[in-house]
């Protein structure tokens, strides 16, 4: 029975279900010291003077560091040249939280009464907080040498200004796609370790061979004496694959104090200085037929990076060109970006990187263009998807080309499974009747890219490569350890991979561990990150394991004085095809693998072994059809979610179980985005509002709704298990369907767009607008 | 800027099932005294301001959020921590199997207070609907699930009542 495919239980779950599991600030070496940061209370400043005397007499202090200690050591790396990010503020500072000095002591409650004893004193500078402020003619500017807050422009070649005007109607809107953070539950922690050995770190992170990497070059050791080690991660989301001070200083310090230094950051702390994530401002302008054909589209993107570029900050708004046109075949798209630096955290990866904002705004287009000419939304859909026989389909950008997908299946799915047509008819009864809640129904027919990816494609965003490594080694009782080169913080590699290995090799689940996260033992990797897991990760697994079975195959035919080609494999045995009788264990074979004098002459010793790098021709390109009923209260804006119907479409399923949490998980996120959650910062101050989780509204139970769930199809041509990437798509697809339903139930009022998170005092306003 | 003279002061606590008498700093949270003294590390903290929940224990077989208390105000107290459950799955109690056949984790971070907050619950509510399910966990914030499995997990458990536990 094939494993792939089928619910299996996850091998974490125990650990973590008894409180065993270990994550990074649950060690605690001998002489453990901890180290705390003193962030900037200013957005914008000169750093006039900084007393730590105070903080460095106190009782179980070890020491007190600022940017003038650290003369000798680089900034931090991936930075833009010019506007590159010192580990400490060096002179200025340029948002709230920025680490000035960082205090080491015996324990973090006396690390946090040093920390508050540093005197630090600011001469404030003009702030910015937006990219409109940022680039207005006479903005502050934060890299007084770079000239302006500009950091990268992409023009448009085209700005298609003539196929607009040539189309029936056209139509803009202004959307903005805002600022989030990440939240995993785990804040950033690390613990270094230096030892005569060398160092080894253990962190929170997603790519532990990524951050090995980047760290031995910063400390100028080699990589033989940086261990890093990325233990159980609770949770990242794309903000733990950020260069933060933290990870390259406390590695440092240790080696400076001789002991080793744990960091573990206060969610206060986190809110300002985790990176976040979105921060997109959209120009678009769309030109489009009586009969909803959609013929030109004009996509403008402002990306607010926050104060420093980060490496995989500058890539969003790629991301975004990329998927601009969503799942649709739009004749003339064209894009544009600019990324703008401002006095707010640094902005980076969060789940879905420049997808979801694409994604959004195609998705919010295409229902204005329905509103404009009067067609059902679905229909204005159907008359603009790609069709399923125009695979692979090149895009308006030629990277991208669409690899496969069937979204006429999809969206019939999800109609379906929403009762498109009753729910239409119950909203025509609702609207009649001013008592009755508002009725909305949105749809989101999403498409992202996934899977990263072909050669060249994460090298973009500083990474060493973009395959995935896997070694297969079989023990000599016949039991199975498979080292993966991604790191997971939830997705479950220990029980997808072992599924896939499983299926290989024919050696039961329950005898194949899966091993990650530590570069001493770990060949090279590159990360859990962009949806590549199973499609880059798992093919790894699969084909390494496929050439540890053909090799074992040999040993067993030897054994049994039989041809390879007649053997089959399963339930930890290999058995000759039609004589069931005759059959060797995977137990002998492994043992048999370790002795010369019972191998065929063409293996040595140690044979069943393999290790491969997965190259990837092309990315995978996950797409579904959301789609979203919600009511709203008429007198308090109040918006309940009654139906969430999530159609994926990701290839292979490894596990269905698995497969639906990431959707949820990634839904919860995307419903957050549109209704709940949104950094702000105070104008003119550049201080946060939502610097805690009093004041950023991350949802809990009773604020989401059930989901139902459902799937098409359709493989990835790219990769042996025709597998595209689940751990994005729910967060790409969501907002539109929310926002889509919200914008639908106020139509009646004349409202064709509400930016998000639309918040019931939002709908309130409106609502009293048309009272 | 000056700094708190700290004051050490005597505590005994039962905790799953043990008893320990240790001198703590006044101002010691539960939540490190149990991870960083008693070395039960599977109560996590994800928050400053007693909103994830990640941190829940039973306090005299209530649930609290132990970075809401201070390790001088359980003196006296029987605490139990995730360690602390056992039950008939395979040593786990029905809610952490309700868990694990639910997939109602995936990261595993707020794992352990969730599962502490629902085995109150339970205690409380021994047959909750959805609604209250939800409600009941309302203290826990969970990044990665979406919540829909955690609730199933809830009423997986809900389903399989073990002897001694609630109604």
């Amino acid at each position: 029975m094939s494993l792939v495919g089928a619910r299996v239980l996850r091998k974490e779950d125990p650990r973590l279900l008894t409180g065993g599991g270990t994550f990074v600030d649950d060690l605690a070496p001998a002489r453990c010291t901890f180290a705390t940061f003193v962030g900037s209370t200013e957005a914008h400043a000169t750093i006039t003077s900084i007393d730590v005397r105070l903080a460095l007499a106190m009782p179980g202090v070890i020491g007190v560091w600022t940017a003038a200690d650290l003369v000798d050591h680089p900034d931090l790396p991936g930075g833009f040249p010019g506007l590159e990010r010192p580990v400490l503020a060096r002179n200025t500072v340029r948002f709230v939280g920025e680490p000035v000095a960082v205090v080491v002591a015996e324990d973090r409650y006396i690390a946090a009464d040093a920390a508050a004893a540093v005197d630090i004193r600011y001469e404030p500078l003009p702030v910015v907080t937006s990219t409109e402020e940022a680039t207005s003619p006479d903005a502050p500017v934060l890299f007084p040498r770079h000239g302006s807050n500009i950091a990268t422009v992409v023009p448009m070649l085209d700005d298609l200004e003539r196929d607009l005007q040539r189309c029936d109607q056209r139509a803009s809107l202004h959307l903005v796609n805002q600022r989030c953070a990440a939240v995993p539950i785990e804040t950033m922690a690390c613990l270094a370790d230096w030892t005569t050995e060398g160092l080894t770190l253990w962190a929170t992170f997603q790519a532990p061979h990524h951050l090995r990497n980047y760290l031995a070059a910063w400390l100028d050791v080699p990589q033989t004496q940086c261990r890093v080690i990325a233990p159980d991660v609770g949770g990242g989301f794309g903000s733990k694959i950020v260069w933060y001070p933290e990870l390259f200083l406390a590695p440092l310090l240790s080696r400076r104090i001789r002991r080793p230094v744990k960091f573990s950051q206060t969610r206060s702390e986190a809110m300002v200085q985790m990176a976040h994530g979105r921060d997109q401002v959209h120009d678009l302008d769309v030109g489009f037929d009586r009969d909803g054909t959609i013929k030109a589209l004009r996509f403008v993107i402002t990306q607010n990076l926050g104060a420093y570029p980060d490496p995989t900050g500058l890539g969003l708004a790629v991301l975004t060109s990329w998927m601009a046109a969503g799942c649709y075949r739009i004749p003339k798209v064209s894009t544009s970006f600019r990324t703008v630096v401002t006095n707010t955290t640094p902005v980076a990866a969060y789940r879905g990187a420049g997808r979801p904002e694409a994604a959004y705004s195609i998705e919010r287009i295409v229902d204005l263009v329905a509103r404009r000419t009067g067609l059902d939304p679905a229909e204005v859909r159907r008359k603009n998807f790609i069709p399923p026989g125009a695979f692979p389909y090149e895009t308006h950008n030629e990277p991208v080309v669409y690899d496969s997908g069937d979204f006429p299946q999809a969206l019939a799915e999800c109609l379906r499974l929403l009762r498109y047509d009753e729910r239409r008819a119950e909203q025509a009864t609702r609207r009649g009747d001013p008592g009755a809640s508002l009725l909305g129904i949105g749809l989101s027919c999403w498409l992202e890219i996934a899977g990263f990816g072909p050669n060249g494609s994460l090298e973009g965003f500083g990474h060493l490569a973009s395959w995935e490594s896997a070694q297969v080694r079989i023990q000599p009782d016949g039991s199975a350890i498979v080292f993966v080169g991604s790191s997971p913080h939830g997705q479950g590699h220990e029980t997808t991979f072992a599924q896939i290995a499983s299926d290989e090799l024919g050696i039961s689940y329950d005898r194949i561990q899966v091993r990650f996260g530590d570069t001493a033992t770990v060949l090279q990797g590159v990360g859990t990150m962009g949806s590549r897991g199973v499609p880059t990760s798992g093919s790894a697994v699969k084909r390494s394991s496929a050439n540890v079975l053909l090799k074992a195959k040999k040993i067993a035919a030897h054994l049994l004085e039989a041809s390879e080609h007649d053997l089959d494999v399963a339930d930890d045995a290999f058995f000759v095809r039609g004589t069931p009788g005759k059959n060797v264990s995977w137990g002998d074979v492994a043992w048999a693998s370790f002795q010369p004098l019972r191998l065929p002459p063409e293996l040595q010793a140690g044979s069943l072994e393999d290790r491969l790098y997965q190259e990837s021709p092309n990315f995978s390109y996950p797409s579904g059809a959301y789609g979203c009923v919600v009511s709203i209260d008429r007198d308090t804006g109040e918006v309940t979610i009654e139906d969430m119907v999530l159609v994926d479409d990701c290839g292979t399923v490894i596990n269905p179980l698995l497969a639906e949490g990431q959707v949820h998980g990634g839904v919860a996120q995307g419903i957050a985005q549109a209704l709940f959650e949104g950094v702000q910062y105070t104008a003119g101050t550049g201080q946060p509002v939502t610097g805690s989780l009093l004041d950023y509204l991350v949802p809990t139970a009773p604020d989401l709704p059930n989901y139902t769930a459902g799937r098409i199809t359709t493989l990835c041509p790219n990769n042996p298990l025709g597998a595209k990437g689940i751990g994005e798509s729910g967060a790409v697809g969501a907002p539109a369907a929310v926002v889509n339903a919200i914008v639908d139930a106020l139509a009646p009022f004349g409202v064709e767009h509400v930016d998000m998170p639309v918040t019931p005092e939002k709908i309130w306003r409106i609502l009293e607008e048309h009272r | 800027m000056t700094v708190q003279a700290t004051r050490h002061i005597q505590i005994s606590l039962t905790v799953n099932g043990y008893r320990s008498t240790t001198t703590v700093d006044a101002r010691t949270l539960l939540v490190h005294h149990l991870r960083e003294h008693e070395r039960l590390t599977g109560t996590h903290i994800g928050c400053d301001t007693s909103n994830c929940g990640a941190c829940t224990v039973l306090l005299d077989g209530r649930s609290v959020k132990s970075c809401t208390v201070l390790a001088v105000q359980a003196d006296g107290a029987e605490i139990t921590t995730i360690e602390g459950l056992s039950g008939p799955y395979d040593g786990f109690t029905a809610v952490q199997e309700g868990f694990r056949q639910c997939h109602g984790l995936q990261c595993g971070y707020c794992t352990p207070g969730m599962v502490m907050a629902a085995t109150s619950l339970l205690t409380d509510h021994p047959d909750p609907t959805e609604e209250e399910i939800r409600l009941g966990i309302e203290g826990n914030m969970c990044r990665c699930t979406g919540y829909q499995m955690i609730v199933e997990s809830v009423r997986w458990a809900v389903e399989h009542p073990e002897p001694g536990r609630g109604g």
